[in-house]
């Protein structure tokens, strides 16, 4: 196993204004570009954005972390790196990081962190980032935040990641005070997409990961992607309305089905539709659901508790239909209307339908 | 075999109120349950134990009351139970709670070797999903996260295929025992406890370990010393700057209402009335 890398200051006392001799070694922001199947999951680049921010404001270098086989895709993703802010890439490619697998990507992200020493290390919150950040957190020993919402460093260079408390009305800042690196997930969507700089380049460091196939226990026997056609996009749709506990019962959600099919967008619910079984899981919104950055996004009928509210601020516009004037959705919609979802939801299908459909025979 | 699933007890989030002046939590009588998750991990188990046979322990760390959802996954057909609780635990992150469970688990081994960690996908407080592989590293188990179905288990061989969910489909994979599984919703259907299982859990002793016992001997890995992250603050989310602008409804007919939204919305997001007209 790895060695740790830093031991423990004194306990919690042991907090000091001045950052520890042994932190001094860990420099620099890394992302985790997730590169699966030749495609890198936008996540990542999200993450590359906010790296970015958290390097300038250190006055670091930001470095991406790309992992995989030999391909021309790779060469590809590593040029990708400079484009969306790094200024280091670091590369290991070796056949039995061909797909992902715990074992392999663990050895080789942990190498790395313990050769070249990272500040704060950041990955998405997908299945393969949680796999993969659980274990090397453990096997470092160092903190992790997991699905921070918002990401900043404080005056004493300390990573403080935000994320929700449980229940429903408060957020919390974490912090990893006396381990390096100091280490987050953020889930796809939290952060914005930044705009790609073709003309940026960087440095290529190159790692050895110095393992066999024979060395690695779990094998891929097969992959079955899914089936493009029935899966919900919800993610990166446009526009997307959504129903709540206010809708009342499974049937009035054909309100919200409806005005999104109208505006060819997306439709999505609050989680408790989901626990009720109104809903299937893919389409709920928040936290720990989808989070959403549309231009348009309609809630009905939603409270806006702080798990579905992390979920839907970044969108451009935020309308909220509400019967109680004073739900917490009011403290965050652009716009706002107290009335009854099930009448105001038909009506606004109908004021499109008739604006659309006239421009669009006069156009 | 022996298979062990580590369930934590959690407040039922259904019932959590919030005090409206005060914006905190009331947990006073919130009922707590097992975390949902887990009880798919639970039930995969049991279906694991039926078709080769063997036992399953739970295993939670929590407070002394979490002996409750202990004596539930018994009613549910667990053969076995184990608490670890201890005021030293108290405050403890994934790190911790993963140092804890993972050293209770090996003593649990040295009893009967263990096959099958199961967790759940994640807890519905914590919230993390780091516990499971926290727990696979630790013991150096073959780590099965997000598994949506064990396809098939050769016993002799110490060989086992499951579908893992993976970003964009379905991983297939073929791994050996001692392994952890983390196991996604939906992946089976919970079977009722019978009434002999009731009545056996009624009766049944849930064991319950100190650190000690466990086997913890570096209590500074523990609880709150031993976690790394610090929550350095708690919040009330601050209303956005600009407060919303609220439609006037009063004295209008709902065709009126959908034309004054859809105005507004245009004149926000002109672009986006382009697109749509487009
Ligand atoms: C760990 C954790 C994670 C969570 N993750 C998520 C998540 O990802 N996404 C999520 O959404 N929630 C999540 N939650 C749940 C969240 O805390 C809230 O409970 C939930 O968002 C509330 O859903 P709701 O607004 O639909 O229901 P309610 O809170 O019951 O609100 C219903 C709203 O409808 C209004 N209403 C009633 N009748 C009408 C009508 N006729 N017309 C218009 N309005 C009406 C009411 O005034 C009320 O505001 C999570 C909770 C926890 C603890
Ligand atoms: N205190 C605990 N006791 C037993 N199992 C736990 C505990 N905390 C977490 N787990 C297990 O780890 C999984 C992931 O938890 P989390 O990392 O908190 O999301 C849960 O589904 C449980 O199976």
């Amino acid at each position: 196993m790895a060695n740790p890398p830093t031991k423990p200051a004194a306990g919690r006392a042991g907090m000091k204004k001045e950052l520890p001799e042994h932190f001094k070694a860990y420099r620099h922001v890394w992302v985790y570009v997730e590169v699966e199947r030749g495609r890198v999951h936008p996540v990542s680049w999200e993450l590359m954005g906010e790296g970015r921010k958290l390097a300038d404001k250190l006055g670091v270098e930001l470095a991406a972390v790309v992992l995989g086989a030999k391909s021309p895709e790779l060469k590809q993703v590593v040029r990708q790196t400079y484009h969306y802010g790094a200024d280091i890439c670091y590369i290991c490619e070796d056949a039995t990081l061909a797909e992902y697998r715990n074992q392999p990507y663990t050895r080789a992200l942990t190498d790395l962190v313990n050769t070249h020493k990272p500040e704060i290390l950041l990955l998405g919150a997908t299945t393969l980032g949680r796999d993969l950040a659980g274990s090397v957190a453990t096997t470092l020993k160092t903190g992790l935040t997991a699905d921070s919402t918002e990401l900043d460093v404080d005056d004493e260079k300390s990573l403080a990641a935000t994320r929700p408390t449980f229940g429903g009305t408060l957020l919390c800042t974490i912090h990893t005070l006396n381990f390096r690196p100091q280490m987050a997930t953020v889930r796809p969507r939290v952060m914005a997409m930044p705009e790609p700089d073709t003309t940026r380049s960087g440095r290529m460091v190159w790692h050895t990961l110095g393992m066999n196939e024979a060395d690695i226990v779990t094998k891929v026997l097969d992959f079955v992607a899914d089936a493009a056609s029935n899966k919900a996009n919800l993610a990166y749709a446009d526009i997307v309305v959504a129903g709540g506990m206010g809708l009342q019962n499974p049937q009035n959600f054909e309100l919200v089905k409806r005005l999104a099919a109208t505006l060819g967008g997306e439709y999505g619910c609050s989680r408790p539709v989901v626990q009720k079984g109104w809903m299937p899981a893919e389409r709920q919104i928040g936290q720990t659901g989808n989070t959403i950055r549309p231009k348009l996004y309609i809630a009905a009928g939603i409270s806006g508790a702080i798990q579905h509210r992390v979920g839907v601020e970044g969108s451009d516009l935020i309308v909220a239909i509400n019967t109680d004037p004073n739900a917490k959705i009011f403290e965050f919609a652009h716009l706002g209307i107290v009335a009854d979802a099930l009448t105001v939801l038909p009506a606004l299908t109908d004021a499109f339908a008739r604006r659309l459909g006239v421009r669009a025979l006069a156009s | 075999m022996h298979i062990v699933v580590c369930i934590k007890q959690v407040p039922d989030s259904a019932q959590i109120r919030v005090h409206p002046v005060t914006n905190t939590i009331m947990r006073q009588g919130v009922p707590t349950i097992i975390n949902p998750y887990d009880l798919f991990a639970l039930e995969e188990a049991m279906r694991l134990r039926d078709e080769f046979g063997g036992r399953v322990t739970v295993l939670c760390m929590g407070p002394p009351m979490a002996e409750d959802a202990l004596r539930r996954a018994l009613g549910l057909g667990a053969d076995q139970a184990v608490l670890i609780t201890d005021r030293r635990f108290a405050g403890s992150d994934t790190l911790a709670t993963s140092f804890a469970l993972a050293t209770a688990l090996e003593t649990l081994g040295k009893e009967h070797p263990i096959d099958i960690v199961f967790t759940g996908k994640q807890t519905i407080d914590g919230d993390t999903a780091q516990v499971g592989p926290g727990i696979a590293c630790r013991l150096e188990l073959n780590q099965l996260t997000y598994v949506a179905a064990i396809d098939s288990l050769d016993k002799a061989k110490g060989e086992i295929v499951a579908r893992r969910r993976a970003e964009g489909g379905v991983q297939v994979l073929k791994s050996k025992l001692p392994c952890l599984i983390t196991m996604l919703e939906g992946a089976n259907t919970l079977r009722r406890g019978s009434v002999q299982d009731m009545l056996r859990a009624a009766r049944a002793k849930v064991t319950v370990w100190s650190a000690e016992d466990a086997g913890v001997g570096d209590l500074l890995k523990c609880g709150l010393r031993g976690s790394p992250t610090v929550v350095k603050k708690v919040f009330a989310p601050q209303p956005r700057e600009e407060p919303a602008e609220m439609v006037a409804v009063e004295g209008k007919t709902p065709a009126q209402i959908g034309d004054a939204i859809l105005d507004l919305v245009f004149a926000r997001q002109p672009k986006l009335e382009a697109e749509l007209t487009a």
